[in-house]
């Protein structure tokens, strides 16, 4: 078996980083080494940055490519009732509330809390949080009480032949900055 | 056999001087997992202003956490004894 003479500069450079026989050379090896994992660590934080600001610049280049989906029939729902129904994707779920002989509003169920589901309390007209008694106002989907921290995005809904249409959604400040 | 090397002024200077910068360094990474954490929030929120901003203020922090290290580094090792008298490194005879 062929070793590297210990004289080479590099390997000798390299053991002493690593390992220091010396005790008092001990601590500056460690402070060197918590060093890197604090540099590591910043470097995950600013990576985290920037997938923030790519996920920016997609989510604004897919603006306005949501779909229009047919989600329910007028005459299916009654005064103060409320239909559950998904959109844009599968797993979205939404709650659209019959208020009045024309008034239709629809918002995403999940609570900006937590994300645990929503649910229409027509006798006190809110949408209900049951995890942590958040309520949302059923008018505009603004918070009343609790810890979430903004209003249920909106449902765009769209009136056609007696049918209703979902077709788009719109987050807390969007509509400041449109 | 253990050699004590860390006792001159010079080293325990530098080793000071490397205990301040790593306080500072965390001070720094603080602030940078608060910007991560408050931006995130504020984009969930709707306020897609502020990525932009928080992404570069999050670069000048690490350049602060690098330029730290490295002078951390280099301040440790100028103050490094001479490397005369040490014993051979490790080498295994398996």
């Amino acid at each position: 078996m062929s070793e590297k003479p210990a004289s080479c500069p590099r390997e000798a450079r390299l053991w002493r980083e690593e390992f220091s026989v010396a005790a008092g050379e001990q601590g500056f090896v460690e402070r060197r080494q918590f060093g890197k994992f604090l540099v590591l660590t910043s470097a995950a934080m600013f990576s985290g940055q920037l997938w923030l600001l790519a996920k920016n610049a997609f989510s604004k280049r897919a603006g306005g490519l949501w779909p229009r989906k047919a989600v329910a029939l007028e005459r299916d729902l009654a005064i103060g009732e409320a239909k559950v129904f998904a959109y844009p994707g599968p797993q979205d779920n939404c709650l659209l509330i019959r208020l009045g002989e024309e008034r239709f509003v629809a918002y995403s169920q999940k609570c900006t809390h937590l994300s645990c589901a929503v649910v229409y309390s027509a006798q006190r007209r809110r949408l209900e949080c049951p995890c942590h008694e958040g309520y949302f106002s059923v008018e505009d989907g603004h918070v009343i009480q609790g810890p979430p921290p903004r209003p249920l995005p909106r449902i765009e809904l769209e009136r056609s032949g007696g049918q209703l249409y979902a077709r788009g959604v719109t987050v807390f400040g969007e509509e400041e900055s449109q | 056999m253990i050699l004590e090397s860390g006792s001159s002024p010079a080293r325990k200077r530098a080793a000071r001087a490397m205990d301040g910068a790593m306080m500072l360094l965390i001070v720094l990474l603080i602030v940078q997992i608060w910007l991560l954490m408050a931006s995130v929030e504020s984009w969930l929120a709707g306020h897609r202003g502020v990525v932009l901003p928080a992404a570069i203020m999050s670069g000048v922090l690490f350049c602060g956490c690098l330029g730290l290290v490295i002078l951390a580094n280099r301040t440790g090792r100028s103050a490094e004894p001479a490397r005369t008298g040490r014993p051979a490194p490790p080498t295994s005879n398996a």
